[in-house]
């Protein structure tokens, strides 16, 4: 956010008739008016500059949550279903001390928001700018500070009867478990302050001819002893990314590996030291590949007509939705479970798709026949 | 034909000899007995149906391959005309090299990752449509003719430019790589994902035409003695925003709307983003309107709650921004199979966003020794640069490895050394020497050694 000020304010107004304006770059661009830079300039700074006048209390940032938020982030801001945990992981310890104690003791396997942010304005303008999600910037200014107000309520950092305003956000920063949780190379804490906390530091991960925090040299010969073993594919993972054959060509010096027809289970990291410190012998009855000479599968792909199915990939429509169990809206078998025996269920469903229905905005540009088939496929899940 | 095989030897089946559906890559210990079974009687049917042709009955006394001594459809018929694809598209038989996203790492397309089949590319130029794909609000095809960009701030005149003004100014044409901050982040703790794409697909390489930001502000007239930042936004729902310094502002900040040779693709950013070179790719804004010039960062939700590096003590990182040297090997990489022993052409990229590529290194041997790779020409600061070294299996037990230096004598790190000083915890900047294994019997592997 940028305060104009008089001065610029000035030039915009008597910028209108653009003559008066030295340009380096002569009838290119035009000048910036005073309505169109507030309308755009929303950005909230960690010292608040920008913020607009307004208040919201935990009550009606509750309210919000339960129609705007929930479905996503859980009730209590604890989901992990769709995007990361917004709540949890932070104690009253870490309100005194400024530093979320989990982050280093181990005691809580997930990060939530609430654990890494340092800056309440940064909360504020995230809100404010892209949620909900798939409705972003609709939210009043008052429903943003009610919505930052619940979410700190479900920290623990706010009480019930809070109401967050323009006027006490400063104080409420003071607040925040991890706001000393920051290390800035930029010479500024978190907060906008010159940084001088840990003198230590010596690397620059900003400038791009500055030093690196890791100095590794450049060995060429009897570098490493003897090769460890740290890490390999679990074997559950084996086919978690589908048919490899299908990711490379079927012809040049490599293939790969098609794991949907069976796994090369890994040698455990001991066996694999064993084979790679010693002198490789060819062992009697060794595995052997066959390399695969197939064509991509979607070269002679079958003609057939376009499904409910394929719609429902080519509109997105698992964005929000999967086939089995709630992700943002309803899965398609919950959908189909709710309007079984409606023998009106597939104009009903059609209906909702073309205008919307609570959180799932209106798909007009879908033709007819398409959401038809949409919806009849729907009802067919299970 | 099984008394021709030998331990840990790769066969390459015969051109046409399985039937497609049959002829995945398999390795015969490590299917189960019914499968097995399948598979045999399955080699029995294709060995059947071909030697009922007298191609076979030929090719059993060798006097030549049929595909050079016959015709084929392709030189004895008419082609297609000029422009029957207007918009060229790749071969139907290059279909397999796509985009694709990594099961499991997100659970709304919208808010996403595809990677880019860095395992089947070359050179340094990433085909626009297969540019790796990260957006955090999904992503719009939007109108040129109404797009607008707007700098302002701490300038002297704030200014609205259309399309029509940007394409007026003078532009520059230059190749950097684009890479994700989170790329490789699936690795830091531990292996995660089989192949090249799903472990260093996040960061692509293009030719980008546009204005120099360094243009737009001279043009308002910024302050040069206050401003310090500024602060890049998109005009997508999710109004990506990050803080840039304004030393890199001025420097090679691009607003571009070209890439390699036509406008940006939609999902790059259509009609107009920024790049940054060598800066994490969140910063390179997509869909650009805005640039506001200020005095301190911005702590937008991309610089305080993801693209940090959790230390060790709990401490967090924020601005860790410049994409440090990293190098890969992307043939042979992991979930690959060599076509048998003998002469292998290793190829990699590497690249480094503090400048350019001064030399690649490649281990076979897991990193015991170490050889120079080629670097093919052009060499280019904060952009991609393929290497290529020539190798001979021999069959036995290998372990791939390429480390790459730049100009300022950074070298690759190993991911034990980056562990040492930033612990497990880190979610972004991984840029570890990767290793690959390759098994005696030709199979290649993604591992992890100290």
């Amino acid at each position: 956010m940028f305060k104009l000020s008089k001065a610029i304010l000035a030039v915009s107004l008597s910028a209108l008739s653009l003559t008066a304006m030295a340009q380096s770059l002569p009838g290119v661009g035009r000048t910036a008016l005073p309505k169109e830079i507030a309308a755009w300039d929303i950005d909230v700074r960690p010292d608040f500059k920008g913020i607009p006048k307004g208040e919201g209390s935990v009550a009606l940032g509750n309210k919000v949550w339960d129609e705007k938020c929930a479905s996503c982030h859980g009730t209590f801001g604890e989901s992990m279903e769709v995007f990361g945990p917004i709540v949890g992981g932070t104690h009253a310890d870490d309100i005194k001390t400024g530093h979320v104690k989990a982050l280093w003791d181990g005691s809580e396997p997930k990060r939530s928001t609430l654990m890494k942010v340092a800056t309440l304005s940064t909360i504020w303008d995230y809100i404010n700018r892209a949620m909900p999600w798939n409705a972003p910037k609709t939210l009043t200014t008052n429903e943003v500070y009610g919505v930052v107000a619940y979410i700190l309520n479900m920290g623990d950092i706010l009480p019930s009867d809070f109401v967050l305003s323009d006027k006490n956000i400063k104080e409420v920063q003071q607040r925040m478990p991890n706001r000393n949780g920051m290390i800035s190379e930029l010479g500024v804490d978190a907060e906008g302050n010159n940084f001088k906390k840990d003198q230590k530091i010596k690397y620059d991960m900003w400038h791009a001819r500055g030093k690196g925090d890791i100095q590794a040299k450049e060995c060429m010969k009897d570098c490493i002893k003897k090769v460890e073993f740290t890490s390999t594919l679990p074997d559950y993972t084996c086919t978690a990314h589908g048919d490899l054959s299908q990711q490379n060509r079927f012809f040049g010096p490599v293939r790969g590996v098609d794991q949907t027809l069976g796994c090369n289970p890994h040698p455990s990291l001991a066996e694999l030291d064993k084979e790679y410190n010693t002198p490789y012998k060819a062992k009697p009855g060794a595995k052997l590949a066959v390399v695969s000479i197939t064509k991509p599968a979607s070269v002679e792909p079958a003609i057939a007509e376009t499904t409910g199915e394929d719609l429902i990939k080519q509109y997105k429509c698992t964005t929000c939705h999967k086939m089995q169990g709630k992700l943002v809206g309803p899965g398609f078998n919950e959908v189909a479970a709710k309007y079984k025996g409606n023998d009106k269920a597939v104009s009903i469903i059609s209906h909702n798709i073309k205008n919307g229905i609570g959180m799932m905005p209106p798909h007009g540009h879908i033709k007819d026949a398409d959401i038809k088939k949409i919806a009849e496929f729907v009802l067919t899940v299970k | 034909m099984s008394n021709r095989y030998k331990p840990g030897r790769v066969i390459k089946a015969p051109e046409n000899f399985i039937d497609s559906s049959l002829s995945q890559a398999i390795t015969k210990d490590g299917l189960n007995e019914e499968r097995r079974d399948f598979i045999r009687k399955s080699f029995v049917a294709a060995s059947a149906a071909i030697a009922s042709t007298a191609a076979v009955a030929k090719a059993a006394a060798f006097e030549g391959d049929p595909l050079i001594l016959n015709h084929t459809d392709y030189d004895q018929t008419l082609g297609l005309p000029v422009a029957s694809n207007p918009y060229g598209v790749p071969s139907k038989y290059e279909t397999n090299l796509i985009r694709r996203e990594s099961p499991g790492l997100t659970q709304v397309g919208g808010a996403s990752v595809a990677f880019a089949p860095l395992q089947g590319l070359f050179g340094i130029i990433t085909p626009s449509g297969l540019h790796f794909e990260r957006h955090h609000q999904g992503w719009q095809d939007m109108d040129p003719a109404k797009h607008r960009f707007m700098v302002m701030g701490m300038v002297k005149n704030p200014k609205v430019y259309t399309m029509d003004d940007i394409m007026r100014l003078p532009s520059v044409s230059r190749i950097h790589f684009l890479e994700c901050g989170a790329n490789t982040a699936t690795e830091w703790g531990n292996v995660a994902v089989p192949t090249v794409q799903y472990t260093h697909g996040m960061v692509s390489c293009s030719e980008f035409t546009g204005v120099p930001l360094s243009v737009f502000l001279d043009d308002v007239g910024y302050d040069k003695k206050n401003a310090k930042f500024i602060l890049a936004e998109g005009a997508d729902g999710s109004g990506m925003t990050r803080t840039i310094n304004i030393e890199n502002a001025l420097d090679d900040v691009i607003v571009a709307y070209g890439q390699n040779g036509e406008m940006l693709r939609p999902e790059n950013g259509y009609p107009l983003r920024l790049v940054v070179p060598g800066v994490q790719g969140v910063s390179s804004v997509k869909w650009l309107r805005r640039i506001e010039v200020g005095d301190m960062p911005y702590g937008a939700k991309d610089e305080v709650s993801h693209y940090v590096d959790l230390m060790p003590n709990g401490m967090t990182r924020q601005y860790t921004s410049i994409q440090e040297a990293k190098s890969v090997i992307t043939s042979p990489s992991g979930g690959q199979v060599l076509v048998g022993k003998g002469f292998y052409n290793i190829t990699g990229l590497a690249w480094s966003g503090r400048g350019k590529i001064k030399a690649v290194d490649v281990s076979t041997d897991g990193g015991r020794t170490w050889r120079r790779a080629r670097l093919e020409t052009p060499v280019l600061s904060k952009a991609f640069t393929r290497f290529n070294i020539d190798w001979v299996w021999d069959g036995s037990p290998a372990l791939l490895q390429s480390r790459a230096v730049d100009d300022t004598g950074y070298v690759q790190p190993t991911i034990n050394q980056l562990r040492e000083v930033r612990g497990t915890k880190s979610i972004y900047h991984n840029n570890a020497i990767q290793t690959w294994r390759v098994a005696d019997f030709g199979e290649v592997t993604n591992v992890q050694v100290k």
